[in-house]
């Protein structure tokens, strides 16, 4: 295996390489994956049949916690991938902890207010808006369930093994992944709750 | 007994317990002679756990030709209905499944593997790279295209086929007017390979842009690779529009939501815009890697360079971008404004022109080229001509106006078949011909090769030719039968024949096979038996794990033709040991989990399902705690294989 000492330890090998390129791809897939949930949500949002309106059951304080949760999670992933470059073992597994944390906590309240719309009558079966809304919010934190499982892994391989191509190019990934999801979820935080309980 | 009463099929036929029978006989015969000449091992070592493209590559093509002789029965079963007025061969909900089934299998399960399967067995080879970026991911993808292919056919005899359609409409795909679970097998068959399909798209445009061999600028890159890499960027962006689309179907059907029902503000035309926003860019998914087959093919048998190489390029680039902007003309009729029609139809008929340009230099190709008509060149002469007029009838379709007459009547089956007929799978047949000795060291028969060409040729047009007329007096599609005043009847049966030869030439195109693995010369089968131009025929026949002993240096567009002719080097340097990836079970077992954890869903099977699930995500953890650094083939090794092939790789 080659090792190009001149860059980052995540860019240091072919293959390495490879994968962040592809990763990149991978996402611009997943960019067109919430961008048709997007393109329903608007086509459906107005639909609610008999069910409740967005700006009835949309609630800002939980939701503003969630967005501060995930967003400064995405600012610590900054200081793993950071902390990482300067070799820096222990601050780069706590702050990787400290990401995690935060997107459990952030998990934590969106099933929270999941159960409170299905107490107040917003179930997924009952209309076309409750049910573009549950599969789109559903779908972004699915994504992070399984970025938490993840990130948990590369914690452990670099606990274990240290920095080596390998586990860098998996922190680095995860960031990329990381940083994705928060994207979503400012869009997400505009374009349905905002826009939802603004009825703008 | 009621738990296993959801597997019965719901309108069981003579045809269907004779499929159970067959499909248990082969199950058992497969079994028996697997252990009998003790190829279990081989089976596994060799094909279940590799992560070679080139095996890969060939797993499609055989997948490909099993499931074009499962379509194809389908397409027979349907015009043996069609060929008398008032017929009673099928009842109608059975000719509904059936040309449901047909739909799918065909473009799903035939034309996409027989296309991946180009994309893999070639792309690595043209651009002069060892493997894909990802090995292992193709593994997987394969395998999750062949689950999901399984899990279809499976719905025949367990539980009942899908009744709605290829394209599957909603409300008529919903709960309530599709009540057996065909359907569900349609959206999570579909899925499975889908998320297959959408990873090589993801594979294949890495390996492009970061693995060709030095010296191979963009501009360099053959004509297939660059039908590749623009597919690869069309599946990127249009597959994950069908996996919502498909999430958002089994939502509906399996836990009774509301995007496409009539009540409760469900909206059964999203489903219908989701489906061909993804659905269009899906034909040009087949069309343009065979535009890329055709554009290896010509060049070769004309003894020329490719005509207007640019222009080539940018028309593939400009179709892509077409692709997605022309999805409304698959519903004119339903309910948009006229202005909205009117855009569709502009951008519709845009297509023809990049595609005109295409069409045009493959003919300059040709022009005072030295032709030679061997079986591939032929299926490429045949396509011009035929996928012209199926273009036309399709800009003819595309005329909104127009399209109120013929919308939904055979006029349409007869184009697109017109056009994926002599488009896709006159392109895989020809590329079989002409990579088959790559594959296997040795060529197939040219004599019933060309046989099979005109039977097929002379049954294409006899079967398709008489449903433009049919479809323009107004018959519609998938109608089960139709009555005798109305005067299809003729020209039906005429089709019929015309699809009984086409059958005849499927025989032949396996007899072919066949006669040729028995009696085709091995000793002396040369590397470049076509006298080709890319890089794909500078190393042996059959190819070497490795590829290329050593990476091939490129300085122009047809490196191995100016290697040959104008004593161009290409493969300087010395042998030096290989990395190679390792083979593994694992994209194997993590599909075969796929494929429960999909057939649970199906019958909502919730735990069994869970459990699957949960084997899933095993699988990828395994995966993510696994250290893999593959293997390296030594010197020696290297060595004593070229050695093998009676010297160095074209020097």
């Amino acid at each position: 295996m080659n090792i190009d000492h001149s860059k980052p330890l995540e860019y240091s090998t072919e293959q390495n390489r490879l994968n962040i390129l592809g990763f990149w791809i991978f996402l611009g897939a997943e960019i067109m994956l919430f961008g048709t949930l997007f393109a329903s949500f608007f086509t459906l949002v107005d639909r609610i049949g008999s069910g409740p309106a967005g700006e009835e059951i949309f609630e800002m304080g939980p939701v503003l916690l969630e967005t501060f949760f995930l967003l400064t999670s995405s600012f610590v992933i900054g200081l793993v991938v950071h902390a990482m470059r300067i070799g820096n073992k222990k601050a780069m597994i706590t702050f990787f902890v400290i990401t995690l944390l935060l997107g459990l906590g952030f998990l934590f309240l969106e099933i929270n207010e999941f159960m409170t719309y299905y107490h107040e009558g917003a179930t997924l079966q009952t209309s076309a808006f409750t049910s573009i809304l549950f599969t789109t919010l559903g779908t972004h934190g699915a994504h992070v369930t399984l970025g938490i499982f993840w990130g948990t892994f590369i914690i452990i391989q670099v606990a274990r093994r240290g920095f080596t191509p390998e586990t860098a190019n998996k922190t680095f990934i995860f960031s990329l992944y990381w940083h994705f999801l928060d994207v979503v979820w400012i869009f997400i935080f505009t374009f349905i709750y905002l826009k939802g309980m603004t009825g703008v | 007994m009621g738990y296993f009463s959801r597997f019965m099929v719901p309108h069981a036929s003579p045809a269907i317990y004779a499929s159970m029978v067959a499909i248990a006989v082969t199950m058992f015969l497969l079994v028996v002679g697997l252990t009998y000449f003790k190829k279990w091992i081989y089976l596994w070592s060799e094909w279940l756990t590799t992560v070679d493209h080139k095996r890969i590559g060939i797993m499609y093509l055989i997948s490909a030709l099993l499931m074009l002789f499962r379509g194809g029965v389908d397409a027979l079963m349907m015009r043996a209905q069609l060929a008398v007025p008032e017929n009673k061969l099928l009842a109608s909900q059975h000719y509904n499944e059936v040309f449901s089934a047909h739909g799918v299998i065909m473009i799903m399960f035939m034309a996409m593997p027989y296309i991946i399967g180009f994309m893999n067995f070639v792309v690595p080879l043209q651009i002069g790279a060892r493997d894909v970026a990802f090995p292992r991911l193709n593994a997987i993808s394969f395998w999750l295209f062949f689950m999901g292919a399984m899990l279809f056919n499976l719905s025949f005899v367990i539980g009942g086929s899908p009744d709605a359609g290829w394209s599957s409409y909603f409300p008529l795909a919903g709960n309530e007017f599709s009540p057996s679970v065909g359907t569900n097998f349609y959206m999570i068959s579909l899925q499975i390979a889908g998320i297959g399909t959408l990873m090589t798209g993801i594979n294949f445009m890495t390996t492009i842009l970061k693995m060709r061999a030095p010296g191979m600028t963009s501009m360099r890159m053959p004509m297939f690779t660059w039908s590749i890499f623009v597919t690869s960027v069309i599946i990127i962006f249009a597959f994950p529009v069908f996996t919502v689309a498909l999430l958002m179907g089994a939502l509906d059907r399996l836990a009774f939501t509301k995007f496409f029902t009539i009540t409760d503000g469900g909206m059964d035309m999203l489903w219908a815009n989701l489906f061909w926003v993804w659905g269009h860019p899906e034909v040009y998914i087949l069309i343009l890697p065979a535009f890329g087959l055709f554009s290896e093919i010509i060049p070769t048998f004309s003894k020329r360079n490719i005509y207007g190489y640019k222009s080539m390029v940018a028309s593939m680039i400009i179709i892509s971008l077409y692709s997605f902007m022309v999805w409304t003309h698959h519903f004119f009729t339903m309910g948009q404004q006229a202005y909205v029609n009117s855009i569709f139809s502009i951008t519709t008929m845009v297509i023809a022109i990049p595609t005109g340009i295409k069409i045009f230099n493959w003919l300059f190709t040709m022009w005072r080229g030295r032709i030679r008509f061997t079986v591939p060149m032929l299926y490429s002469l045949a396509f011009i001509p035929l996928f012209t007029i199926g273009g036309v009838t399709g800009v003819m379709l595309a005329m909104s106006a127009a399209d109120y007459q013929y919308h939904n009547t055979q006029f349409l089956v007869a184009h697109f078949h017109n056009v994926i007929i002599p488009g896709v799978v006159y392109a895989v047949l020809g590329a079989s011909t002409y990579y088959w000795p790559k594959m296997f060291g040795f060529t197939l028969n040219e004599r019933i090769g060309k046989m099979a060409f005109w039977v097929l040729n002379v049954g294409f047009c006899l079967a398709f030719f008489p449903m433009y007329i049919t479809g323009l007096d107004g018959q519609v599609r998938r109608m089960y039968t139709y009555s005798a005043d109305t005067g299809f009847g003729p020209w039906n049966f005429v089709s019929t024949i015309g699809s009984a030869l086409m059958a005849l030439s499927y025989v032949l195109i396996v007899y072919m096979i066949y006669y040729s693995i028995r009696h085709s010369p091995r000793e002396g089968a040369s590397s470049d038996p076509w006298d080709a131009r890319t890089l794909e025929w500078a190393t042996h026949s059959p190819v070497p794990e490795y590829n290329f002993a050593i990476i091939p240096e490129v300085n122009s567009r047809e490196p191995f033709w100016d290697a040959k002719y104008k004593g161009l080097s290409i493969f300087k340097g010395e042998y030096n040991k290989i990395h190679m990836p390792n083979n593994t079970g694992a994209p194997f077992i993590m599909s075969c989990l796929f494929f429960v954890f999909g057939f649970s869903l199906v019958f909502s099977m919730w735990y069994v399902a869970g459990a699957a699930l949960i084997g899933i995500f095993v699988c990828m953890a395994q995966r993510s705690f696994q250290i893999d650094h593959g293997h390296y083939i030594p010197l020696e090794g290297v060595k004593e294989t070229e050695a093998n092939y009676g010297g160095g790789s074209d020097k």
